[in-house]
């Protein structure tokens, strides 16, 4: 069971390959014609994550999502949030790197198998970096009109945020 | 509204800096951020080419066409206005099945890859077309089956079983891309109107 996501990704990635082998695909040539293609829209997200990047470093550096999480504490404690995962939640959203250290240091503090252990994974795995993704996705095809994708978009995660508990303990009592 | 809130998150750090007296330490974040964006940039081009190159040996096989044709009701149901755009179709099954099998390193380069496609089928110009906010919601609220990064750093903090957050996580993650999904034909509905 530990390595079932190592199996998942060499049973997707080898049977792709061997079954064009068998198709008679030249998987060689074109793996690397489809490589070489990837090179330029690679290139193009460096000035998405720099802007984004640096607005978020200041951001932390600043202490003030730190002081955000203090405003929000009695906010998202309300809808049923315990709040040793606040910094979670309100990092989520922005950094990727930032939350999973966060993460990390959940499991640190109340161990994999407690009820924050286990409603914080349940979060991280039903959450993406929100915002990372709308600006790297849009950025790429230059639209800079996202309509509701936002409010849309993190209403989503608040709703994640808020089931991740009730389904931990409707499951693990 | 990416632009308000960059200058916001940018305007909000340098006075709370200054009001709390954290200048130099904001200062001394800038270059790293830039660095880090390097590197990312960097190890996205790795993951890029190789998912890449995988798609193309997909594609040149006929898999995509037959993994977007298992997806085509639920795609149908959700991007009704796609129907006739095959390749559209085909870049969002393919993102959708590395999301769901939680490979998050293939979902970017081939959900870019549709977002390309639904370029192509906007004719709004510089405005987010509802089939594009949609697949990007979809794609920020993280619907998968399997949750790999959780497993794998749980496994690492000795967790009994690695595994057993699954079926909560596949559970609220259904509920938070159906909540989003509601969301989105509703706001689509009140735009229109």
């Amino acid at each position: 069971m530990h390595n079932f996501g190592a199996y998942i990704l060499l049973f997707f990635i080898g049977g792709i390959l061997f079954y064009a082998a068998i198709k008679r695909v030249p998987v060689f040539d074109c793996f690397c014609k489809g490589a070489k293609e990837s090179i330029a829209p690679a290139f193009a997200l460096l000035p998405t994550l720099l802007a984004l990047l640096f607005a978020v470093h200041l951001l932390s550096a600043s202490g003030f999502l730190e002081k955000l999480g203090e405003w929000c504490a009695p906010l998202l404690s309300k809808i049923g949030i315990p709040k040793e995962l606040l910094s979670l939640c309100i990092l989520s959203p922005l950094s990727g790197s930032g939350s999973i250290s966060m993460y990390t240091e959940v499991l640190k503090a109340y161990g994999p198998d407690s009820f924050l252990g286990r409603t914080a994974s349940v979060i991280v795995a039903s959450t993406e970096t929100t915002f990372y993704a709308i600006a790297v996705y849009y950025g790429s095809v230059d639209i800079n009109k996202t309509r509701h994708t936002v409010p849309c978009a993190l209403c989503a995660d608040v709703i994640s945020f808020i089931l991740a508990g009730k389904f931990v303990s409707l499951f693990f009592n | 509204m990416m632009n308000i809130l960059w200058i916001s998150m940018i305007f909000l750090s340098i006075l709370y800096g200054i009001i709390s007296g954290n200048t130099l330490k904001i200062a001394n974040s800038i270059f790293p951020a830039v660095k880090e964006a390097v590197t990312l940039t960097l190890s996205l081009l790795g993951m890029f080419c190789f998912w890449g190159g995988i798609t193309a040996v997909c594609e040149a096989a006929g898999l995509t066409e037959k993994i977007a044709r298992v997806l085509s009701p639920l795609l149908n149901l959700l991007f009704p206005h796609l129907k006739k755009e095959a390749k559209a179709k085909q870049a969002i099954s393919m993102n959708l099945t590395a999301n769901l099998l939680g490979i998050g390193n293939a979902a970017t380069p081939l959900g870019l890859r549709a977002m390309q496609e639904l370029k192509r089928c906007n004719p709004n110009g510089n405005t987010a077309s509802n089939e594009m906010v949609l697949f990007v919601i979809l794609n920020t609220a993280a619907l998968r089956i399997i949750p790999t990064t959780a497993a794998l750093l749980r496994a690492e903090f000795g967790a009994s079983n690695p595994m057993d957050i699954l079926l909560p996580g596949l559970l609220t993650s259904l509920c938070s891309c159906l909540g989003a999904v509601l969301l989105a034909k509703f706001a689509e509905r009140c735009s229109h109107a």
